[in-house]
């Protein structure tokens, strides 16, 4: 990369990208209180947000919620090398997960493509002084001048927050791990990669247990991956996972130890009248999360995001277009390998709203009572903080406003495709390439 | 895209049956055209897929049920042995390819392991990331090339017209066709539909490499004789690899090539002109 001051015309672009590719954020979860919200990037640090409480701002009087302020910075995960393979194992935080607290220190789960991480962030804000034997810069006293004694007491510090890691599951996944999901339980959880999923104890390092095994005994019969899994969110012995033919199969443990066989398995059937060569690369489901009530399914797949029924296995009940007006671009999408973006989706925390991602920082609501979605932007440029973000509207057709993007213009490479929904109230984290929107409900906020 | 001309150039076969495919071809609607460049631009994908780091195992089996797919249509189409005809390749006979596919897969007998879905490169090959080219391997040992052409199905023989243009390619996505003699049988059967889905996943690229066992398509073996297959040695794999830029995939891309523009001979690659086969590689994704 050595820069030659005689070709002043060499593109240093691309160098622009590689140092801020590390900072691209590519997971984000806020955790069961909302109170902290993880992000999780590209070149394996993982950054905590913390909500001040109320308490704290002044500017809670405005009828403002609090705000998210960077709580700690953590690297998890560091570039690795297989060196049976020759191949390098990527640093990218795939997935956060929080454990439900138990204590005053928080845990959670991170992983990149290979190792699964638990973290314990603990807070320290105390420290004792007062020793007999040290001073206070911990140098050991001349005995000779301690002429009487004193209690060590407590004294407050400034916050410090620790960060270490409590267990490393490694070993454990041959491909690469595109999930995590954290059981009822609050024991146990599963890590899925494209062809098993396993279950491990959180406190158990050494082994796992393959509940999921879909790799063929004859690899060139391999023809559909595992994209996404997550435990019921109330029944410990049930978990969904999702795959590349846009199927979903719910699985019961207690059925067998080993789930290759489903409970039950949810597709719709093809269109035939949509039928093209994409179509098996769209119907593939990116993202699949269980409603809070845990009756339903939500699922994303290139075009479309579904919520489905779990007592109705013959299709989704519910269909929501995100971006239609790509159907006629697909070919041009799979050129440029946009069409394996593999967008998230959420529910809000009353499960009648639903989110997911779309290209040109453009993201799509879906209020599952109205049927109505609504498309808006994480954009810095067009929205200033503590406005009100207007609604965005791609033009296909009929009379066109002002304000609308036209299809050719919208730009694939700022896309959305991770978000988090806060489990209580009505604010998002929006992460748009290397940054972190958080939107709150106004009408909400003012009310309360 | 389709060079009618050349065609008729490459074509080694009945005169009488290309001429026919040829008219047929002349008359390639859009659609064709448009799913023959649909082809090429997923085995592109598929071939450079694979670079230091592991490839994306979802990606890489979309686009190879999207290529099989194609391939599926086009079978049925009975275009497909035109496009195999394209791979035909005129200094080379089937022979030596057969061989080829015999040394390959015998060199990797060793690894009993089921290799993963890795399309492109052979360096894929590592442990279970690796795809090992299964029309190269299961395809086995027969002795002579006149026992590919008598199993008289369609896929089999759009398999092996592909393994003719993959070479050591591991991508299993061509059909070769075994040249001269076979277009008769090609062109009479076309009830591959029952056997393409089998073939298909035979020459597939995902595949474990089987012991090459004597069977009907053992002669495919031999179609990769030719191969260098010191370039499969473990050493020359972990260490040559990663600098070395991937063979095979540059032939089928040849071969694709040739159709749209000047008819290139493929010549036996040799594993260490790969570098310049890479650049080739790279003008042709840039566009350059």
């Amino acid at each position: 990369m050595g820069e030659d001051s005689e070709s002043p015309k060499i593109n240093h672009s691309f160098l622009r990208d590689y140092v801020t590719e590390a900072d691209v954020i590519s997971t984000v979860e806020f955790n069961q209180t909302g109170d902290l919200l993880a992000t999780g990037d590209k070149g394996g640090r993982v950054v905590i947000f913390h909500r001040e409480t109320e308490s704290k701002i002044e500017s809670e009087e405005l009828g403002e919620s609090g705000e998210y302020n960077v709580y700690s910075t953590f690297q998890s995960h560091e570039p690795d090398f297989d060196y049976l393979k020759s191949l390098e194992i990527e640093e990218k935080i795939n997935k956060i997960r929080w454990l439900p607290q138990q204590n005053a220190a928080h845990f959670l789960l991170s992983t990149n493509d290979k190792t699964i991480k638990l973290w314990k962030v603990s807070e320290r804000d105390k420290r004792p002084e007062g020793y007999n034997l040290k001073d206070e810069e911990g140098r050991i006293k001349d005995i000779s001048t301690v002429t009487s004694l004193q209690v060590p007491v407590l004294k407050p510090t400034d916050l410090m927050v620790e960060v270490r890691p409590r267990r490393i599951f490694a070993n454990g996944h041959t491909y690469h791990v595109n999930s995590i999901s954290v059981n009822s339980d609050g024991e146990t959880y599963l890590s899925a990669d494209d062809l098993r999923i396993n279950m491990w104890h959180l406190d158990i390092t050494d082994r796992s247990f393959n509940i999921v095994d879909i790799k063929p005994a004859n690899m060139e019969d391999l023809t559909e991956v595992i994209t996404a899994a997550e435990f019921h969110p109330q029944h410990c012995h049930l978990f969904v996972y999702s795959s590349s033919k846009g199927t979903l199969r719910l699985c019961d443990m207690r059925e067998s130890a080993l789930c290759d066989k489903h409970s039950k398995i949810f597709e719709e059937p093809e269109d035939p009248g949509n039928r093209s060569f994409f179509s098996e690369i769209i119907s593939s489901v990116s993202d699949v999360k269980f409603s809070h009530s845990g009756r339903y399914l939500l699922t994303r797949d290139y075009l479309t995001v579904k919520v489905w029924d779990l007592n109705m296995e013959k299709g989704p009940v519910e269909t929501y277009q995100v971006h239609e007006y790509l159907r006629g671009k697909l070919c041009s999408l799979y050129e440029n390998d946009c069409i394996f973006d593999k967008f998230e989706c959420v529910w809000n925390s009353t499960d009648s709203v639903i989110m997911t991602g779309a290209y040109n920082s453009f993201f799509r609501m879906f209020d599952r009572e109205t049927g109505r979605g609504v498309t808006l932007e994480a954009w810095r440029e067009s929205s200033k903080p503590r406005a009100v973000l207007r609604t965005r509207r791609v033009y296909t057709g009929g009379r066109r406003r002002r304000g609308d993007v036209g299809v050719d213009s919208l730009d694939f490479s700022k896309k959305i495709l991770h978000m988090a929904w806060h489990p209580a109230e009505n604010i998002i984290a929006i992460a748009a390439t290397n940054n972190l929107y958080i939107f709150q409900d106004r009408v909400n906020a003012e009310n309360q | 895209m389709f060079s009618k001309g050349t065609k008729r150039k490459f074509s080694d076969s009945d005169e009488e049956t290309s001429d026919e495919n040829l008219v047929g071809a002349r008359v390639a609607s859009s659609y064709s055209l448009q799913r023959q460049s649909l082809l090429d631009m997923s085995l592109i994908k598929l071939q450079l897929c694979h670079m230091l780091v592991e490839p994306n195992l979802c990606r890489s089996v979309l686009i190879a049920n999207t290529v099989r797919q194609i391939q599926e249509e086009m079978t049925h189409d009975g275009s497909w042995h035109m496009v195999a005809e394209a791979f035909c390749s005129a200094g080379q006979s089937p022979s030596e390819r057969l061989v080829a596919t015999e040394v390959l897969c015998r060199s990797r007998e060793q690894d009993a392991e089921p290799k993963l879905f890795s399309v492109i490169s052979y360096e894929g090959c590592r442990e279970e990331e690796v795809v090992a080219d299964e029309t190269l391997c299961s395809v086995s040992v027969s002795d002579t090339v006149s026992n590919v052409c008598l199993t008289g199905r369609m896929g089999q023989c759009w398999e092996k017209s592909e393994l003719r243009g993959v070479e050591r390619d591991e991508e299993v996505l061509e059909d070769s066709s075994l040249g001269s003699g076979e277009d008769d049988e090609l062109d009479t059967e076309d009830e591959a539909s029952t056997e393409s889905p089998k073939t298909i996943g035979q020459v597939f690229g995902t595949f474990e490499i089987k012991n090459s066992s004597p069977g009907p398509d053992s002669a495919l073996e031999e179609l990769f004789s030719d191969v260098d297959t010191s370039y499969y040695d473990l050493d020359t794999m972990l260490t040559g690899i990663q600098s070395a830029p991937k063979m095979g995939p540059y032939d089928l891309l040849d071969s694709l090539a040739p159709s749209h523009s000047s008819p290139s001979i493929v010549s036996t690659p040799n594993c260490r002109s790969d570098l310049n086969e890479l650049d080739h590689i790279m003008e042709i994704i840039v566009g350059s």
